[in-house]
């Protein structure tokens, strides 16, 4: 499953990304690397974009990047 | 080395780290702005004294990454890399670092290694890590690092001298520590890339031109190199893709590795994370039903206040207008000098410093909303809708503040870190209704739409319907020029959500003093300039009109003084007030027709007959399109320029009376019909009639073709929407 497929409160390990462009570049810049935990916080009213918390800190992306993540799904 | 010229030190940071605070910790009070051709973003720079030595201090803009994609994002790392002709290479960098996010400060910081310049890490947020559970040991993350570290606590003021001592010390140390290192065939690649430009080229550079594909080192260098360098780019690209690497993917995994490797035992974590101030307050306000309604009403309020300070102030600003005007009357003779004064030169003044305390509000709220960490909320709870017109959540709060003025609006699209996206947002912003449309709205709808002859709703609803105009248009516009003039694939929204703080006082006031000074500075004075134009338009040629009006002016003094005394008891003196007035009436109406025969001869008069042919199937006559054209400058004026060219006088859009009189010729002039004054409302809500307007944009975008072409683009709008009102509505 991809990151985007999580629901409110569930954590995850990140597997491995979809693609190779600028948009994952970014992605990993901010730290989501293969084998860290995130977890889903919050979906924005519209249901887009969703914050997640990573190890440190929390971010904000659109649905449309968290489906280039591959998680799995964390009890 | 001797070190005769003074060393010069580049602070970078992540944004949210307490960077600008330290810069202004550091700087004390004697700033400067630096700009730079082609790039919107700026640096500040200062001086600051350590012992016997004195430092330039330069503050970079706030990346997470020197991965450039824009001319923006490639003013960092020219400058590190002395690369701008405008300033000297850096001795030493200061990596600020937020002690609660270390991974991720310190990827920034392996770059800037990368750069060969000494660094020294300023860490700061010690305390909020410490909030969160996290156990630092500094020392041995110094040491592991072989970076020099210190502690700070940017908003204290502590650990300043500590950070100064170890800046000097920096730079008697030979250069440089080795970062990270890239997998060998990726190193090949490079050196190979590298020969290609004769070695001209920093690694650095190079690194970067593979790894980002379609960035601004890419443009750069193929540019300079030529076509067949590209070729070899592709070709080496494809190598790596072929021997299994993602290019997107190679820096992160090679940085991160190394940097948690060089973290290791540093850094203690708490088996169970504590509940925080953010998580509690985030689970309100990112709240799909009452996040939403606190936005609001935080907008709300947002939006109330800068729209009701511009009233107080304006009136305050009027009343040192008038005064210093008549004060000149009293002093100067008639003629053009004191015409300039009064009429161009006050009125622009007044006009140019009317904006200030609108942009300093809206700048020190702002402040408090990014300091407060709120801001990123709101642009996530924005977002989704913001983005079904090709922009982002970050746009929304300068759209908003452009319905109270487009002035402020603009300048606080700087919270846009996409390039292609903050232009996207400046050129709509106009299009929304600002307070300055409202006397033309009123005075229109007053005279056309009159409460008593049609149904209450009806101006009301001309209303709404000429904000929805902009309201409507800024998003599809928007949609237009991201899909053509600021085409470009679509940027990732991968924001930071900062921890929640109480804002710095300091910072925001700072922030509002130096927003207001600004403006004042760079776009006050080009203001001024087209105010005093568009005078001299009006004013040419003047004949002998002046000292006619002035004669006549002068035979009517005593009798209006003598109404004014009797204004005193007005009940008593009111049959006498009647009289005297209707004295006075035959001379002021032929004052009137003095100003008009006046400004009809005047420069602007005869290009505004020029344009009737132009303006004729908006419904319009000469005089409207003249009047279309002196407001020029500001759209307010237009209520001003119609009233002396229909013969009501000159006055102030503000004055209630005037505007009354005013509506009453309108209706009876046969110039105005229905259909025409809508014809003339809906101009007024999609051109671009407002010279600061303009002039921000310029500031905003560092060129003159943006502002050209948002006039161009919006006077075009707003004549075809002009012409169709017309044309439909006469066919009722």
């Amino acid at each position: 499953m991809t990151l985007d497929q999580l629901a409110e409160g569930q954590r995850a390990t990140i597997e491995s990304f979809i693609g190779d462009d600028s948009i994952l570049q970014r992605l990993m810049e901010m730290g989501l690397l293969e084998g860290d935990e995130v977890e889903v916080v919050a979906f924005a009213p519209l249901g887009d974009p969703m914050e997640i918390r990573l190890r440190d800190y929390r971010l904000s992306l659109r649905r449309s990047e968290a489906a280039r993540v591959r998680v799995s799904l964390l009890p | 080395m001797v070190a005769l010229r003074i060393p010069t030190v580049a602070l970078v940071g992540n944004p949210n780290t307490g960077k600008t605070t330290l810069f202004n910790a550091l700087a004390g009070m004697n700033q400067r702005v630096g700009n730079y051709p082609g790039v919107t973003v700026e640096t500040k720079k200062a001086q600051f004294q350590h012992g016997e030595m004195t430092f330039d201090l330069i503050d970079l803009p706030g990346t997470y990454s020197l991965a450039p994609r824009s001319p923006d994002e490639m003013l960092a790392v020219d400058v590190i890399l002395g690369n701008n002709p405008n300033e000297p290479r850096p001795d030493v960098v200061v990596t600020i670092v937020d002690a609660s996010n270390l991974e991720r400060n310190l990827y920034l910081m392996t770059q800037v290694l990368e750069l060969g310049v000494p660094v020294v890490i300023a860490l700061n947020m010690m305390d909020v890590a410490e909030g969160q559970g996290l156990e630092l040991d500094v020392d041995r993350l110094s040491q592991q690092l072989r970076v020099p570290i210190v502690p700070i606590q940017a908003n204290a003021g502590t650990g300043l001298d500590q950070l100064r001592e170890a800046v000097a010390g920096a730079l008697k140390k030979p250069c440089c520590i080795p970062g990270p290192t890239f997998p060998e065939a990726f190193e090949a690649e490079v050196a190979r890339l590298r020969m290609l430009t004769e070695f001209s080229e920093p690694s650095f550079l190079i690194r970067r031109l593979l790894l980002d594909v379609g960035g601004q080192t890419e443009t750069r260098l193929v540019e300079k190199y030529g076509a067949s360098f590209a070729d070899e780019l592709r070709a080496s690209r494809d190598r790596l893709v072929q021997a299994g690497f993602t290019l997107a993917a190679i820096e992160a995994r090679v940085r991160y590795a190394w940097i948690r490797k060089a973290i290791a035992g540093c850094i203690e974590r708490p088996a169970v994370r504590p509940v925080t101030w953010t998580d509690s307050l985030d689970a309100v306000l990112t709240h799909k039903v009452l996040g939403t309604l606190i936005f609001l009403l935080v907008m709300f309020l947002v939006f109330e206040s800068i729209f009701l300070i511009a009233e107080p102030i304006k009136n305050v600003i009027d009343l040192g207008k008038n005064a210093l005007a008549s004060w000149i009357r009293g002093t100067l003779a008639v003629g053009p000098l004191r015409s300039l004064l009064v009429e161009g030169v006050i009125n622009g003044v007044g006009s140019v410093v009317v904006f200030v305390p609108q942009i300093m509000l809206l700048f020190a709220i702002i402040a408090v909303l990014e300091d407060c960490g709120y801001m990123a909320r709101a642009a996530f709870l924005m977002d989704r809708l913001m983005s079904r017109a090709g922009l982002n959540g970050k746009s929304f709060i300068p759209l908003l503040s452009s319905m109270a003025c487009a002035v402020p609006g603009i300048l606080s699209a700087r919270v846009i870190e996409n390039t292609r996206d903050r232009f996207a947002t400046i050129l709509v912003a106009p299009l929304m209704s600002c307070s300055a449309r409202l006397p033309v709205y009123s005075l229109l709808i007053g005279a056309f739409f009159p409460i008593d002859a049609y149904p209450i709703w009806l101006p009301g609803l001309v209303f709404f319907g000429l904000y929805m105009l902009g309201i409507i248009l800024a998003p599809l516009v928007a949609l237009i020029l991201k899909s053509t003039l600021l085409q470009g694939e679509t940027p990732a929204f991968v924001m930071e959500m900062p921890l929640y703080k109480m804002p710095s006082a300091y910072t925001v006031a700072h922030r509002a003093l130096d927003a207001g000074w600004m403006f004042l500075q760079r776009a006050g004075t080009m203001i001024l300039a087209t105010m005093i134009l568009v005078w001299a338009a009006l004013y040419f040629p003047s004949r002998d009109f002046p000292e006619r009006i002035d004669a006549l002016e002068q035979t009517i003094a005593p009798t209006r003084d003598r109404i004014e005394t009797l204004k005193g008891e007005k009940e008593r003196n009111a049959a006498a007030i009647k009289e005297l007035e209707e004295e006075l009436e035959p001379t002021e109406a032929k004052i009137k027709e003095l100003h008009r025969e006046w400004k009809s001869h005047s420069i602007l008069g005869v290009i505004g007959k020029w344009v009737e042919p132009i303006v004729k199937p908006l419904g319009w006559d000469w005089r409207i399109g003249m009047a279309a054209i002196g407001s020029f400058p500001a759209r307010e004026v237009m209520v001003g320029t119609v009233g002396i060219i229909f013969g009501e006088g000159e006055g102030d859009a503000g004055d209630d009376q005037y505007r009354d009189a005013l509506r009453d010729t309108l209706k009876r002039d046969q110039a105005f019909s229905i259909p025409v004054a809508l014809s003339v409302l809906v101009f007024f809500a999609l051109c671009c009639q407002c010279v600061s307007t303009l002039i921000v944009i310029k500031r905003e975008t560092n060129s003159w073709s943006w502002p050209t072409f948002t006039f161009v683009y919006m006077t075009g709008l707003a004549y075809v929407g002009a012409m169709l009102t017309y044309q439909i509505g006469s066919l009722f």
